[in-house]
């Protein structure tokens, strides 16, 4: 399988099996239409009239060469899901704190208390879930936590036990844990951000871009915007944080399609690492995205891509959907197994129960089990373990499956009742962005 | 090649000692919605 486009006056070629990647001249592209299916003879006849048939010809040449070592029409290796430690679980998100200080439109949580009550997990639960994952995860050595919430910064004194708590233990147990904080920035200060930056391995810190985008959707319980509270609490710890790893990370949602002006800003705030990403929602909220929204979102996009190439060159900004490592990406398998959810990943309530992800958590026909009794809803464990490319039809014929991994199953289920089914809107974005990301690796 | 420039041999075919499974997490990392493992880094030096 092939898939090629054009972006940025730039022609790519990409070969999806051993995800080989090539930039093309026009001749080639238009070529590709009629070749190889149709013979040398035929396709220089269609095209001789646009281009010289002594350059038809080697452009043939070179695209037989390719498919003869095999770099291009690669041949599909047979995969199986079932390789070593894709249950072994790596990956916990600890909701720590089930309440929230702020509210946020479209929050996943409803608005922190995930449908349920207003909880702040104690000392034994999280304790628990680190035991839990550490003997849980025969077979591996890093080992992620990430305290989430609601807004964990509600439990900070809990973090610091179970932070504790956890490097004991990794030496013990030859493990290594990285630690993740996603908090909504209001109550960061001095002492949370030393904190922090000495202790989390990468912080995700919410923000939506240009005050009236944030505004909008984030608001503290006053129906106050948060952006004037939090925008200097950012920089304060973006500025002591050094050269590790941090995310802005925002969500747009239909009040904002012209989002990369959103990045844009938060790039010219001087914030060096930006994830927004598309809003996960049910398709009948007024802040959902739909098919009629992708060519303005697919311009968005573009948009954003040539002026982060431009910036690479004075003012870089990494942008997290926009980094592809080309040479060191992942392994087959883990581009067949996804996102892990219920698998090497889970979420972990404030009272212990399991669900597959932090998105289902709360829905209580997702609940895996609880940390006192395991993960015995075996049914709901084999759903999402299936959940993979090997049996999602629609992924099959994509060309973007390898990059994707076959979507988020939190917005397919949102979308199509069944995690199997990925979300047409994300999938279109998703493939707008490769291709955005792809090219700009072609250019450096 | 006049016509086409390889920017990355694609070694996705090339299985062997694979699948450790010690690669990040790809919703741990930052994003928490949108899976994407392309932009994930292999662990397997
Ligand atoms: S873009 Fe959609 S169809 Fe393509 S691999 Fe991802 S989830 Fe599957
Ligand atoms: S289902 Fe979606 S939110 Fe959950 S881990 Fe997968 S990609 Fe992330």
């Amino acid at each position: 399988m092939i898939h090629k486009y054009k972006l940025n006056d730039k022609f790519i070629l990409l070969d999806i099996n051993s995800g080989g990647v090539f930039k093309i001249d026009e001749i080639t592209y238009d070529i590709l239409d009629h070749y190889p299916e149709k013979d040398r003879n035929t396709v220089t006849k269609l095209l001789q009239s646009k281009y010289k048939v002594l350059d038809i010809g080697q452009s043939i040449d070179e695209i037989d060469t390719l498919i003869s070592s095999d770099e291009l029409f690669s041949e599909q290796e047979s995969i199986t899901y079932d390789f070593k430690n894709n249950t072994s679980i790596k990956a916990m998100c600890l909701h720590v704190s089930h309440d929230c200080n702020i509210r946020c439109k479209y929050c996943f949580a409803s608005q922190g208390n995930f449908q349920g009550e207003k909880l702040l997990m104690d000392e034994e639960t999280g304790k628990a879930a680190i035991d839990f994952l550490i003997y849980n995860s025969i077979g591996r050595r890093n080992l992620e936590i990430d305290f989430f919430g609601g807004e964990p910064l509600l439990n900070f004194a809990l973090i610091k036990k179970l932070v504790n708590y956890a490097r004991d233990k990794e030496v013990q147990h030859n493990k290594n844990f990285r630690f993740t904080i996603t908090t909504n920035a209001l109550l960061l200060n001095d002492e949370n951000i030393e904190y922090i930056n000495d202790n989390m391995d990468n912080v995700v810190l919410s923000i939506d871009g240009r005050k009236e985008t944030n505004d909008n959707m984030r608001y503290t319980i006053n129906n106050q915007g948060t952006y004037d509270i939090i925008i200097d609490n950012l920089k304060n710890l973006v500025n002591k944080r050094g050269d590790k790893d941090y995310y802005l990370r925002g969500t747009f949602t239909k009040f904002n399609l012209d989002f990369s002006n959103d990045v844009l800003h938060l790039a010219d705030c001087g914030f060096d690492k930006i994830s927004v990403e598309p809003v996960v929602a049910k398709p009948d909220m007024d802040y959902a995205l739909c098919k009629e929204d992708l060519p303005k979102l697919f311009d968005e996009y573009e948009k954003l891509s040539i002026q982060y190439l431009k910036r690479k060159k004075d003012n870089p900004f990494n942008f997290f959907h926009f980094n592809i490592d080309l040479d060191h990406g992942p392994c087959l398998y883990k581009r067949v197994s996804g996102c892990g959810a219920g698998n090497d990943y889970i979420a972990i309530t404030p009272l212990g129960d399991i669900y597959p992800c932090h998105q289902f958590v709360g829905d209580e026909k997702f609940k895996l089990g609880s940390l006192e009794t395991g993960i015995i809803n075996k049914d709901i464990k084999d759903q999402f373990y299936k959940a993979n490319l090997v049996e999602k039809t629609k992924c099959t014929d994509c060309w973007a499956k390898y990059y994707c991994g076959g979507g988020c199953l939190a917005n397919a289920y949102n979308t199509n009742l069944d995690i199997l089914s990925p979300d047409e809107v994300g999938c279109e974005l998703e493939k707008k962005r490769l291709e955005c990301a792809i090219m700009i690796q072609t250019e450096q | 090649m006049k016509h086409i420039i390889k920017i990355n041999k694609g070694t996705l075919n090339n299985l062997e000692k694979k699948g450790c499974g010690e690669c990040q997490t790809s919703c741990q990392s930052a994003c928490k919605t949108s899976c994407t493992v392309g932009n994930q880094k292999c662990e397997n030096k």
